[in-house]
């Protein structure tokens, strides 16, 4: 079989966040760039799918030079070979990154057979716009679930679990299939130092698509108000186990 | 919210192992009102000691580095968060494996036991899950261990405010630091402002940020030093500590591999070297993990996994062993790989204890304080003393290009004379276009180009032949030449040129000038005009804090003459102890005036060519300065000598330098008179006569008696150190400065062996040899008698073992030779009556 994992280079934000000057952009100076926390899952759940029924999975970004750092990063984890859509490094509405991944899957797909399973995140964790994978299954006209939390092979379908207020909704496809997955739904793996290593090695296929002039404009960002990260402290020494007891009872942990 | 005193004896800003180091040990010592800040939140502010692998090895080649390094593991141990885990440092090359012998020498001239060589197979009993196969051998230091730096820091704190001599304010950001005359007097915070009269900077990676609000300079530079954290290890599966088996330093690449807990923790200083400025520390709440743990960057890592892998494929080559963790975490580097500590030259009052790693932290802090409260610490610190500096040493370019240089050789080979590549030719003396020609190969000191020796030499070795001694070891043969040697011998047989541009070079002046160099000159100084006077300059508890010439040239003018290395903390001394009300004052002339040596047999006769004075014998005895004509110049000769032969320092103003050289050049043709570099000034010419130098013979752990300094008598005036040096008289001596010669230099290999300085001075039957003070006897200085045909070496030996004609013996790359001792005391090897220099 073959699947494909679409991800986002996106900065890691462990603290406040803070905008640019200009309000346009985070100020990512001090900060590392992952992929979202969803699309990790879809790559883990990629990688097992390959490992349980062999054929070749695939990993593919629009994103500028750097974003091959999250590209490795993912074939470290046992993805086999990736696509890199370099852009300059400006932000693509939801409408030219799906036409450029919709063109780049007819690419390898004539080259190299049609994925069974095209995997993106429910939505990026910094635009989170929630719409590219649903673009992209439309124009390939195939079928789309969304917000999946779990997925079963079954032969030629795919059984998709979809959480839903209450319990869960569940969807049999046939393939080919465009699924977008959330975190939860699975537990993705640590590299190992060897797939690190084999990551390097591994084959990268670069191109850079034209931006279509963007049919969305960002105005301006925001950091909502809110509360913010706060510390109290409950006491010290022994004299805070009952206050800890009581916090740890109604977080629900025991 | 501010419960800040408005006033504090002493702010220590900065919660890492260092700052809660310094705060608990100034406590200790009897200080109160001792107001310790930091701008994160408590127990970890978010500084280096957060993220520190936490593992200490024992042996540097560094005495003081290895002396707070110890001390520090006392101080944990004290505490109960010191890990006894073993450590081996592997090799995987022959020459890491030499390298090694030399880890062997330092850790037995520092005293740090048990100590050994393992094979391969011993190192794999010991680390099961090495691959023995791709390793030569390992040096092995069973007392090596880890620390719960956090923990020892909070201890330490905790201690101080329950003896109420610390208050703690965290979450307190200092946004200002007043100086009024030249002295701190003012710390600003977020929580409101603190008069102080002391403050002491121990904030890591923002210490050159906090030294700037005070006009002051700390200079170093955050640098990456890159963590992985793989696992869950199957072997390590219920582990009960920490750490069970030893750490390991894979040497050749620039590694290290520890456990910790059930993972194994891999870190590089191997990666090319990735620089920061202290305004690029993120504030904490901008920082994605913490302010010093910046992202990862993989490509910097992909070398040293393979590497690792190679190391220990059990464990990761294991796919099932993930990377749960990788950091690029930020530490401190120098332009000397050296800390940053004491009382900042800039301002009185602001004290710095920076570039301190854990390692080293405890015992750093404890050392401060006894600096700051006692005048002195008990380790000699000068190489750390922030106060040695020069001014293009503290800038920013000067900093990044060295730390980077340096970080590579963090676990590096580095030669004893090894010279820096990077920022040279910053000073250049008026004789630098000469020395070209001549064909110098120049050394740096101080930030000034020195020729170590000249090829238009290289005839000389065929007129000397066989005196001329020649090494075949590739060791002893780096940043060496034997060309050394025959410039020394034409010195000795006719005359010598010296350029000595790199002497650091003040006057004190005034009508307090007297009483200023009297009160740190061990010599008597109340001398007639024209005399030039050599003394030691001791610390409060006696021990040699430098030694240099100083020169009566007026009743009230002192020019003081030192070298270049310890010329800025010199300086900084003397002004500490200009006169009190304000009559003397201190002037630089270092870059006013060069210096020209002159010496031989034939330097009379030489310099009567090119001046119309009297430079006879009787006309300018040894020991006295004036200043003569030369041609059109006039020239401040001083008759004095480093090298024991017959000659002058003579002192030119800079731009007349060159001329002066050219006249003196003309003039030696017809005499022989070679050129000579700092190989026989500072070497063999200063070996043969037993002359002493600071860093090497003269430390502070040494004192007057011991080195055999002391004269008859002791001036009536007072001077700093004179109770303990009166005290020091009367005791019989520890040890004595002895200078010995090598017997026999053949290795088991038939190879003839040069010790080069710092091994240790054993029994003939390898018995470390240690006076009653607990110091063991090392080679202070190293190097070739070229007119005695001998090596020699120079130690401090107890006075059972301080007896002329005692056969002893030195440890050199892991074999024993004889040596004997030749001197005991003062005497010189070469010219014993001194009849050379005052002839």
């Amino acid at each position: 079989m073959k699947v494909l994992v679409c991800v986002k280079r996106v900065p890691f934000t462990g603290g406040k966040m803070v905008l640019a000057a200009g309000d346009m952009s985070l100020e990512t100076k001090h900060l590392g760039f992952t992929i979202s926390p969803h699309e990790e899952c879809g790559v883990e759940e990629a990688v097992r799918l390959i490992e349980a029924n062999q054929g070749e999975s695939v990993v593919v970004t629009l994103g500028p030079p750097e974003a091959a750092e999250q590209l490795r990063d993912t074939m470290a984890l046992g993805i086999d070979r990736a696509i890199h859509l370099q852009t300059d490094g400006s932000e693509w509405d939801a409408q030219g990154t799906a036409a450029a991944i919709v063109d780049a899957i007819r690419t390898d797909e004539t080259a190299s057979g049609p994925f069974d399973l095209i995997f993106f995140g429910n939505e990026s964790a910094d635009s989170g716009g929630f719409q590219v994978g649903l673009r992209v299954a439309y124009s390939l006209g195939r079928p789309c679930v969304t917000g999946l939390k779990k997925i079963t092979l079954q032969g030629s379908q795919v059984r998709c679990e979809q959480e839903v207020e209450g319990g869960r909704d569940v969807y049999v496809v046939p393939l080919p299939v465009v699924v977008t997955v959330k975190e939860g739904l699975n537990l993705p793996r640590y590299p190992s130092v060897p797939g690190r290593l084999r990551a390097a090695r591994k084959p990268v296929i670069t191109s850079a698509p034209a931006r279509p002039a963007p049919r969305l404009e960002l105005i301006r960002l925001a950091v909502p108000e809110g509360k913010g990260k706060s510390v109290e402290v409950l006491g010290t020494g022994p004299s805070a186990a009952p206050a800890v007891v009581e916090m740890l009872r109604k977080a629900g942990v025991i | 919210m501010s419960n800040l005193p408005s006033h504090a004896r002493v702010v220590v800003i900065g919660c890492g192992i260092v700052g809660n180091s310094v705060a608990y040990h100034l406590g200790r010592l009897g200080w109160r009102d001792i107001l310790l800040l930091d701008k994160g939140p408590l127990p970890n502010p978010g500084g280096s000691t957060g993220h520190a692998s936490n593992f200490i090895y024992l042996v540097d080649h560094s005495k003081e580095m290895t002396a707070l390094t110890v001390d520090s593991v006392n101080q944990y141990k004290d505490l109960g968060v010191f890990t006894e885990s073993g450590g081996i440092e592997v090799a995987r090359t022959k020459e890491r494996m030499q390298e090694l012998t030399r880890r062997m020498a330092s850790a037995r001239s520092w005293g740090i036991e048990p100590v050994s060589l393992v094979s391969p197979a011993e190192v794999r009993s010991l680390v099961p899950y090495i691959d023995e196969s791709i390793i030569l051998g390992g040096f092995y230091t069973p007392g090596v261990g880890v620390v719960d730096s956090l923990r020892a820091g909070t201890m330490m704190r905790e201690r101080g405010q329950a003896a109420g001599a610390i208050t703690v304010s965290a979450k307190t950001e200092v946004l200002g630091i007043d100086v009024e005359h030249g002295r701190v007097k003012r710390v600003h915070t977020t929580n409101g402002d603190i008069e102080a009269e002391t403050i002491v900077i121990t904030c890591g990676v923002w210490s050159p940020r906090i030294a700037r609000m005070a006009g002051a300079h700390i200079p170093l530079t955050p640098a990456v030093h890159q963590m992985i954290d793989v696992g869950p290890v199957p072997r390590f599966a219920g582990a009960k500590s920490d750490i069970e088996h030893p750490i390991v330093r894979d040497m050749d690449t620039n590694m290290y591999e520890r456990q910790a807990g059930g993972d194994l923790e891999i870190g590089s200083y191997a990666h090319r070297p990735i620089l920061y400025d202290p305004e690029d520390i993120p504030p904490i709440e901008k920082a994605a993990l913490s302010p010093t743990e910046f992202p990862f960057t993989q490509a910097d890592f992909e070398v040293q996994m393979q590497h690792a892998l190679e190391l220990m494929p059990e464990i990761v080559g294991d796919e099932k062993v993930g990377v749960k963790y990788a950091i690029n975490g930020i530490l401190s580097l120098t332009p000397d790989g050296m800390p940053v500590l004491g009382e900042s030259p800039d301002v009185r009052g602001l004290w710095a204890a920076a570039a301190v790693w854990v390692k080293e932290g405890p015992g750093t802090g404890k050392a401060i304080a006894e600096w700051m409260v006692h005048g002195e610490s008990e380790i000699d610190l000068h190489s750390s003393d922030i106060a040695r500096f020069h001014e293009h040493q503290k800038t920013r370019a000067h900093v990044r290009a060295r730390a980077a240089e340096g970080f590579n050789k963090t676990y590096g080979i580095v030669h004893p004379s090894e010279q820096w590549a990077s920022n040279r030719n910053v000073r250049l003396s008026p004789f630098n276009a000469r020395e070209r020609e001549l064909g110098a190969t120049f050394f740096e000191a101080a930030g000034w180009e020195r020729p170590q020796w000249y090829d238009s030499n290289a005839p000389l070795l065929e007129e000397f032949g066989e005196k001329v001694t020649r090494r075949s070891a590739e060791w002893e043969s780096r940043w060496w030449s034997p060309i050394i040697n025959a410039e020394h011998l034409a010195m000795r047989e006719r005359a010598g040129l010296f350029d000595l541009s790199a002497f650091t070079i003040f006057d004190i002046v005034g009508p307090g000038a007297l009483p200023s160099v009297q009160s740190v000159a061990l010599r008597q100084m109340d001398v007639p005009v024209g005399k030039v006077v050599y003394t030691p300059v001791l610390s409060h508890n006696g021990g040699f804090r430098s030694d240099l010439t100083i020169m009566r040239l007026a009743e009230e003018r002192f020019r003081v003459v030192t070298g270049g290395a310890s010329g800025m903390s010199d300086r900084k001394w003397f002004a500490d102890h200009l006169a009190a009300d304000g009559t003397a004052q201190l002037a630089d002339l270092t870059t006013t005036l060069t210096t020209i040596g002159l010496w031989g047999p034939q330097a009379r006769e030489i310099l009567a060519k090119v001046t119309s004075d009297d430079v006879s014998n009787d006309a300018f005895k040894f020991g006295t300065c004036r200043t003569i004509e030369v041609d059109t110049l006039r020239v401040l000769a001083s008759r004095i000598s480093y090298v024991g032969d017959l000659g002058w320092e003579l002192y030119i103003p800079m731009d007349q330098g060159l001329k002066l050289w050219d006249l003196l050049w003309e003039a030696g043709k017809a005499h022989g008179l070679a050129p000579c570099g700092i190989g026989v000034y500072g070497t063999t010419g200063r070996l043969e006569k037993g002359y002493r130098a600071h860093g090497n013979e003269l430390e502070t752990e040494y004192n007057v008696v011991e080195a055999g300094m002391a004269s008859p008598r002791v001036k009536e005036e007072d001077f700093v150190g004179k109770a303990a040096h009166l005290r020091h008289r009367e005791e019989e001596p520890a040890a004595i400065m002895c200078t010995l010669t090598v017997d026999d230099h053949t290795s088991k290999s038939g190879e003839k062996r040069y010790m080069l300085g710092r091994e240790p001075i054993v029994t003939r039957d390898g018995k470390r040899i240690v006076d009653r003070k607990g110091r063991g006897s090392y080679v202070t200085s190293a190097g070739a008698g070229p007119s005695i045909g001998k090596h020699i070496l120079m130690a401090y030996l107890p006075p059972e073992h301080a007896v002329v004609g005692t056969p002893l013996a030195v440890e050199y790359m892991g074999e024993r030779y004889p040596v004997t001792v030749a001197v005991a005391g003062a005497t010189p090897v070469f010219d014993p009556d001194n009849l050379r220099i005052k002839a």
